[in-house]
C-alpha cells in the first residue's frame, strides 16, 4: 500500500528526512515511531504530497505520489498532526463541507456517510453545536471522522489519540482494530510506545531523520532466550547460578539458560524458594531506546 | 470546488459582518444630510454627494463613491489576504489539498469566492443606499431628467444602466487589491500580515498618485482609474479612463494570480 525508496527532505542545509525506504503490505497495521522532530511529520506529509521531496519516490496504493494525488488520495484518509476544522461550523456542516471538495465525494450518500462515521466515532448526539465549543477530545474524533468518510482503503493518522482520555484511546484503539479486520491498511505514526505496542503488526523507527528499524513487532518481542526468576533467595541463587546471572535487581534475576525446567530444578534443589519464573521478552521501549539516540528535543552545547 | 467556496463565504459570519459594517457609512452620511441639508459644495466631496440632495435615487452611486477610495478595498484586502493564509493558520488548508484539491483549482476558487463577495457587498450597499436615499432625501421630482455631470439631461432609463455599469466597474477596480492580496496570502500563512500588505500596496499608490515626480509611475498605480466610473455620467461616457482602468486591473490579476500560482503549487505545506 506504502512503497518508498530513498525519501529525502532537505530544508536548506537542515536534511529532515534521509533516504529512507519503507514498505507496508495491504492489511498492516503500520507503526512509524520516532521521537519529535526525527522527520515522522515531515514523512507523513510527503506520503499526502503536502511536502515536495527533495529526492525518492512515493507509491500509493501502487501510484506514483504527488503526480497521482487525484487517484490515490480519495481512497486515503488521513489526520496530519493534530485536527483541524472551520470552528463556526456544526461537525455536521464541516464534514458535508469538506466531503463536497475534490473529487470522491458522493452526494447522495454523504449525509448517510456523515451519519455513520459520527456514529463510528462517538458524536452521533453532538447536534448543531458549533466546534468552536467542542472540546479537545471531540475534535480529534471529529477529525478521525472526516478521515474515515469516504471509506479508505489506506488510513494514515499521525497521534491519533492525541487529547483523547483513557476510555477515549480505548474506544479508538477498538475502532481501528474493527476497520483493520475489514481489510483497512493502518499506517500509524505515534511517539506512544504503549499505543503501537498494542496495535501494530509492523513497526518502522525513525532516528534524527533516519530509518533505523523496521520488523515485524512479533519478531522484536521474541523470547530472548533468557529467564526472569523472582526469588527471595537472591544470593544463594547468585551463587548457584554464577555466571549465567545476566541482571538482578530487588527480587529478579535474569537467567541465561536452555531450559526453564531445569532451571527451576537446579534452584530448587539449592534450597532457593522460586515464586515465579518467566520468559524474558524486550519491551518495545527498549528495543525503540536501543535503536536510537539521545531525544532530539535536547539542545547542547558541542 | 467553486461551489463550495461561496458556501463557505455564504456560511462564514465575517461576510456578513463585514458588509454590514461596509452598509453602515453610507447610512450614517445619508442620516446626517437628511438631517441637516448640508451637502458638499458641488466639486468637492465624494462623487455625487452633492447631487443626491435633490435626487435620492442617486444615493447609490454616492454610496460607492464613499466607499471605493478606502472601505470596499480594505475589506477585499481581508477577505483576500484571508483566503489562503486562514486555511493555513487554522490547519485546514492540508486537509483541504489532501482530499484533494488541486492547488491551482483552489486559488481559482478562492479569487472567484472574493469577487462573489466584492459583487455581493456591492449589490447590498447599492440596494440599501436606494432604500435610504430614497426614503431619507426624497425621490427627487421624479418628471425632471437627471442633470448629467456634463451638463445635459439622462432620462431615467439611461441613469439606470449607467449606475449598472458603475457598480460593475466598482467590482472591476476590486481586482486588482483582490489579486495581490491573494499572493502575499500564498506568501504568508498569516493572515493579517497578507492583507497588510496589500493595504500598504494601496495606500502607497494613493500617496503616489497627490506627487508631481511621480508623475511617470500614475499611469500604472492600481488605485489610478478608480473613480472613473464618474465618466459614465459624462454625456456622451468618457471611455478613455475607464477602459485603462479595466485593462490596468486585467494587468494586476494576470501577474500577481500568476505569481500567486507560482509561489503555491511548488510550496511545501508545512501549516
Amino acid at each position: 500500500m506504502i512503497a518508498v525508496e530513498g525519501l529525502t527532505k532537505r530544508y536548506g542545509g537542515l536534511v529532515a528526512v534521509d533516504g529512507i525506504d519503507l514498505e507496508v503490505q495491504r492489511g498492516d497495521i503500520y507503526g512509524f515511531l520516532g521521537a519529535n522532530g526525527s522527520g515522522k511529520t515531515t514523512t507523513v506529509r510527503m506520503l499526502l504530497g503536502l511536502v515536495l521531496p527533495t529526492a525518492g519516490s512515493i507509491r500509493l496504493i501502487g501510484q506514483p505520489m504527488p503526480r497521482s494525488a487525484r487517484q490515490v488520495l480519495p481512497r486515503v484518509g488521513a489526520l496530519v498532526e493534530g485536527p483541524a476544522a472551520y470552528q463556526h461550523l456544526s461537525g455536521h456542516t464541516h464534514l458535508a463541507l469538506l466531503d463536497s471538495m475534490g473529487p470522491g465525494g458522493d452526494r447522495g450518500t454523504r449525509k448517510l456517510r456523515i451519519a455513520d462515521v459520527l456514529e463510528q466515532v462517538g458524536l452521533s448526539g453532538v447536534g448543531s453545536r458549533p466546534i468552536r465549543a467542542y472540546s479537545l477530545g471531540m475534535r480529534q474524533r471529529l477529525g478521525l471522522a472526516s478521515a474515515l468518510l469516504r471509506t479508505p482503503e489506506l488510513l494514515i493518522l499521525d497521534e491519533p489519540t492525541n487529547g483523547l482520555d483513557p476510555q477515549g484511546i480505548r474506544e479508538v484503539r477498538e475502532l481501528l482494530l474493527g476497520l483493520n479486520r475489514v481489510g483497512t491498511t493502518i499506517f500509524l505514526s505515534s511517539h506512544l510506545l504503549a499505543e503501537v505496542e498494542q496495535l501494530c503488526t509492523r513497526v518502522g523507527v525513525l532516528d534524527q531523520g533516519r530509518l533505523v528499524l523496521e520488523e515485524d513487532l512479533a519478531v522484536l518481542q521474541a523470547p530472548s532466550g533468557r529467564y526472569v526468576v523472582r526469588t527471595p533467595d537472591v544470593e544463594k541463587a547468585r551463587i548457584q547460578l554464577g555466571e549465567r546471572v545476566g541482571l538482578h535487581s530487588g527480587h529478579l534475576l535474569v537467567v541465561s539458560c536452555e531450559s526453564p525446567a531445569a532451571l527451576n530444578e537446579e534452584l530448587v534443589r539449592a534450597g532457593v524458594r522460586v515464586e515465579a519464573l518467566s520468559p524474558e521478552r524486550r519491551t518495545l521501549e527498549e528495543v525503540v531506546l536501543e535503536a536510537t539516540g539521545p531525544s532530539s528535543d535536547r539542545v547542547e552545547s558541542a | 470546488m467553486i461551489a463550495t467556496e461561496l458556501r463557505k463565504l455564504l456560511l462564514s459570519p465575517r461576510t456578513w459582518v463585514t458588509i454590514a459594517l461596509l452598509d453602515t457609512l453610507p447610512t450614517l452620511v445619508a442620516i446626517l444630510l437628511a438631517l441637516t441639508d448640508l451637502g458638499p459644495r458641488p466639486g468637492t466631496g465624494p462623487a455625487f454627494l452633492s447631487a443626491v440632495l435633490t435626487d435620492g435615487s442617486l444615493y447609490p452611486l454616492a454610496a460607492i463613491g464613499i466607499l471605493l477610495p478606502l472601505f470596499l478595498p480594505a475589506a477585499v484586502a481581508v477577505m483576500a489576504g484571508d483566503s489562503v493564509a486562514g486555511e493555513a493558520q487554522g490547519g485546514t488548508l492540508r486537509y483541504l489539498l489532501i482530499r484533494p484539491v488541486g492547488r491551482t483549482q483552489l486559488l481559482i476558487a478562492k479569487l472567484i469566492a472574493v469577487i462573489a463577495f466584492v459583487v455581493l457587498a456591492v449589490l447590498i450597499v447599492a440596494v440599501t443606499a436606494y432604500g435610504v436615499g430614497t426614503l431619507l432625501l426624497g425621490n427627487g421630482d421624479q418628471a425632471a431628467l437627471t442633470t448629467s455631470v456634463s451638463g445635459s439631461s439622462l432620462s431615467s432609463n439611461q441613469v439606470i444602466w449607467r449606475t449598472a455599469l458603475a457598480l460593475a466597474y466598482a467590482t472591476l477596480s476590486m481586482l486588482g487589491v483582490a489579486a495581490v492580496a491573494l499572493f502575499l496570502s500564498t506568501v504568508t500563512d498569516s493572515p493579517l500580515a497578507a492583507a497588510l500588505g496589500a493595504l500598504a500596496l494601496l495606500i502607497g499608490s494613493s500617496l503616489l498618485l497627490t506627487l508631481d515626480a511621480a508623475h511617470t509611475l500614475q499611469p500604472y498605480l492600481p488605485t489610478r482609474y478608480w473613480l472613473a466610473f464618474v465618466d459614465l455620467f459624462r454625456d456622451p461616457i468618457l471611455w478613455r479612463d475607464l477602459t485603462h482602468g479595466a485593462l490596468l486591473q486585467g494587468a494586476y490579476v494576470a501577474v500577481f494570480l500568476g505569481a500567486a500560482w507560482a509561489n503555491f503549487t511548488t510550496k511545501d505545506i508545512t501549516s
